[in-house]
C-alpha cells in the first residue's frame, strides 16, 4: 500500500478543513472498503482523515417523528437499535443481510453509502474501466458480466452499486445530510447516487471535501409492514444478485401505496417508481404484483451473462409483495 | 519489491510514523508505526503476537478476527492507527494461568478444527458473536427482527458465524463447541 498522512478529526467541520487543505484526501470510516481499495492501488489518497471519532450524533428520534442516524454510527448499531427494528424493519434486515458480523461492526453508515462497486474489472488494474480511468473503455460490457446491472446502465459502465443498506434507504425515502466548505445541505437519497451515463467516474452528488454527517428517515408509519429479500449465490456473506426492499400500505385488500427499491440490478440503488405507480390505489393480489414487476423491469437491458436477473427480479418482487400484504404487523 | 515512484517517495516524505499505544490483552504497547500498517500486521510483525492469522488479507475469510472493545473486528481491514486506546483481545489473551478457556477447550472436545488455521479467528468471532446475541442483536436468520426474543437455532449460529470460513469444513464441530461453551438460552 502507498503511504499517506493520517489525521483524526474531532468534528465534521475539522474534517472538512483538513480535507480542503490537502490535494487528494479521503475520509475514513470503518475502512472495510477503502483500506481494501488502497491495498489494491485503486484508491491513492495522499491524506486519510479518520471521521469515526467525531462527536457522535448516534441514533435519535427527530421532531417530526422520523429518525436521524449519525454517519459515524456502525452498521450493526443501526440494525440492533429498537427504533429501527420496530419502525423500519426493512432497514435492519437489509443491513443484517449485508457482509458479515465483523464487517457490520466496523462499517459506518456514511462509508456504506460511499462504498465503490465490486465489478471485477474495476478492481483489476490490468482491465479497462471507465470508472477507474475515464475514457479507457469498459471490459465488463463484453466480458463476464453475470453480477452486473440491467437497469440504469450506459455504454460506458454496467457496474452495480453493491450496498444492501442503501436499497432500504432508497425505499424509505431517506435524506442525506452533508457538510462542506460552503455549509450544510440535504440531498434526497434517490438523487445522491448518479447514473453512470458518460461519466461513470462521478458516482455521487458530493462536491469535493463534502462529508456525510447523518441520514434522516422520514416518519413512515406503514414501514412497520416492510421487508428485505436478497437472492445470492450462497446463503450468507455474498453480494446480491437481486434484492428487494419494500414497504406496503395496505388496508382490507386495498393498496394505498408502496415504497420499493431494488438491489443487485441497478447501477445505483434502484427506486422502483414504475412498480409503485401500478400499486397505488390497486387491489392487493398477485395480478397487481405481476403488473407492477412487469412495469418496473420493462426497460431492463440484459448483457451476455446477466439476462437471468430480469426475470429473477420480477419473481422476487412478486413474492415480496405477496408476503408483505399477508404479513402480521404488530401495532 | 518494485522501486518506488517519485510520487510515492513524495508521499512517503510527509507520511511519517506516528507514536501510538495499542492495549493488547491488557498490556500497553508503545509503537512507532506508519499509517498504512494494518492492525493485523501491527499484531503479528510489531508486537509478535502471531496467533492472529492472515488468510485472505481482504476481509473475505475472517481468519484475522480479533475483539476491539468486545466487538469482533477484521484486523486486516483495520489501520492500526485507528485503534489507539482501544482494548484489543487476541487469541493469546484468552487462556488463564496457562489453561485454555472454556471455548478453546470446547473446540478441542468437539473437533472444531482440523488444520487449525482459521481457529483463532473462529474463537474470537464466536466470543464477539455471543456478546452480540446476548445484547439482543437480531440476524439475517431471525424471522422477525422486531421481536424481543431470539432463539439461537443452528440456522442462527451458522448465519452469525458466516464471516469465518473453514476450508477443512469443521462447521458442525464449531457449532457444537460454541453450544458446549456458552449453553445459549434465548436472548431477551
Amino acid at each position: 500500500m502507498r503511504n499517506f498522512a493520517y489525521s483524526r478529526a474531532s468534528s465534521a467541520g475539522e474534517a472538512v478543513n483538513l480535507s480542503s487543505a490537502s490535494s487528494h484526501a479521503k475520509f475514513l470510516g470503518g475502512g472495510t472498503n477503502l483500506v481494501d481499495l488502497m491495498r489494491e492501488n485503486i484508491e491513492r489518497p495522499d491524506t486519510v482523515i479518520d471521521v469515526t471519532r467525531i462527536a457522535p450524533s448516534a441514533i435519535r428520534e427527530t421532531e417530526n417523528g422520523g429518525v436521524s442516524i449519525g454517519a459515524e454510527v456502525r452498521n450493526s448499531a443501526v440494525a440492533g437499535h429498537p427504533l429501527i427494528r420496530q419502525r423500519y424493519p426493512v432497514l435492519a434486515q437489509a443491513i443484517l443481510f449485508g457482509a458479515s458480523g465483523q464487517i457490520r461492526n466496523m462499517a459506518t453508515v456514511g462509508g456504506n453509502i460511499m462504498q465503490r462497486t465490486r465489478c471485477y474489472y474495476f478492481y483489476d488494474e490490468a482491465s479497462r474501466c471507465n470508472k477507474r480511468q475515464p475514457g479507457a473503455g469498459c471490459d465488463a460490457l463484453h466480458g463476464f458480466n453475470r453480477i452486473h446491472a440491467v437497469l440504469g446502465t450506459s455504454d460506458q459502465c454496467i457496474a452495480t452499486h453493491p450496498s444492501d443498506m442503501c436499497v432500504a434507504l432508497a425505499a424509505l425515502e431517506a435524506k442525506v445530510c452533508v457538510t462542506g466548505p460552503h455549509g450544510e445541505r440535504i440531498i434526497a437519497f434517490e438523487e445522491f447516487h448518479l447514473l453512470p451515463g458518460a461519466t461513470p467516474n462521478i458516482e455521487t452528488q458530493l462536491a469535493p471535501n463534502e462529508l456525510i454527517t447523518s441520514v434522516e428517515l422520514p416518519p413512515m408509519a406503514f414501514a412497520r409492514r416492510s421487508l428485505y429479500r436478497k437472492v445470492r449465490d450462497r446463503a450468507s456473506y455474498a453480494f446480491a444478485l437481486v434484492s428487494v426492499a419494500a414497504a406496503l400500505d395496505v388496508d382490507n385488500g386495498h393498496i394505498r401505496r408502496g415504497r420499493i427499491a431494488l438491489g443487485g440490478v441497478g447501477t445505483k440503488p434502484w427506486r422502483a417508481h414504475e412498480a409503485e405507480r401500478i400499486l397505488t390505489g390497486a387491489q392487493a393480489g398477485i395480478e397487481t404484483y405481476r403488473r407492477a414487476a412487469e412495469a418496473e423491469m420493462a426497460h431492463a437491458v440484459g448483457y451476455r451473462d446477466n439476462t437471468f436477473k430480469i426475470e429473477l427480479a420480477r419473481r422476487v418482487l412478486v413474492e415480496v409483495l405477496s408476503e408483505l400484504a399477508e404479513k402480521e404487523v404488530r401495532p | 519489491m518494485h522501486s518506488s515512484t517519485l510520487e510515492e517517495q513524495a508521499a512517503d516524505s510527509v507520511c511519517q510514523s506516528a507514536p501510538i499505544t495499542l492495549r493488547i490483552n491488557g498490556i500497553e504497547h508503545h509503537l512507532e508505526i506508519e499509517p498504512r500498517v494494518s492492525l493485523l500486521d501491527a499484531l503479528r510483525e510489531y508486537v509478535h503476537l502471531t496467533g492472529t492469522k492472515k488468510g485472505c488479507n481482504q476481509g473475505a475469510c475472517g481468519a484475522c478476527t480479533v475483539l476491539c472493545d468486545g466487538a469482533r473486528t477484521l484486523s486486516c481491514l483495520a489501520l492500526a492507527v485507528q485503534f489507539d486506546g482501544v482494548e484489543i483481545t487476541t487469541i493469546e489473551g484468552l487462556a488463564r494461568a496457562g489453561e485454555p478457556d472454556e471455548l478453546q477447550s470446547a473446540f478441542i472436545d468437539q473437533d472444531g478444527l482440523q488444520c487449525g488455521y482459521c481457529t483463532p479467528g473462529q474463537i474470537c468471532s464466536a466470543i464477539g458473536m455471543m456478546n452480540e446475541f446476548r445484547a439482543g442483536m437480531p440476524s439475517a436468520a431471525t424471522p422477525d427482527v422486531s421481536a424481543e426474543t431470539v432463539e439461537l437455532t443452528d440456522e442462527e449460529l451458522s448465519e452469525r458465524m458466516s464471516g469465518n470460513l473453514c476450508r477443512c469444513g469443521a462447521y458442525v464441530g464449531i457449532r457444537a463447541a460454541i453450544r458446549q461453551a456458552f449453553h445459549p438460552e434465548p436472548n431477551k
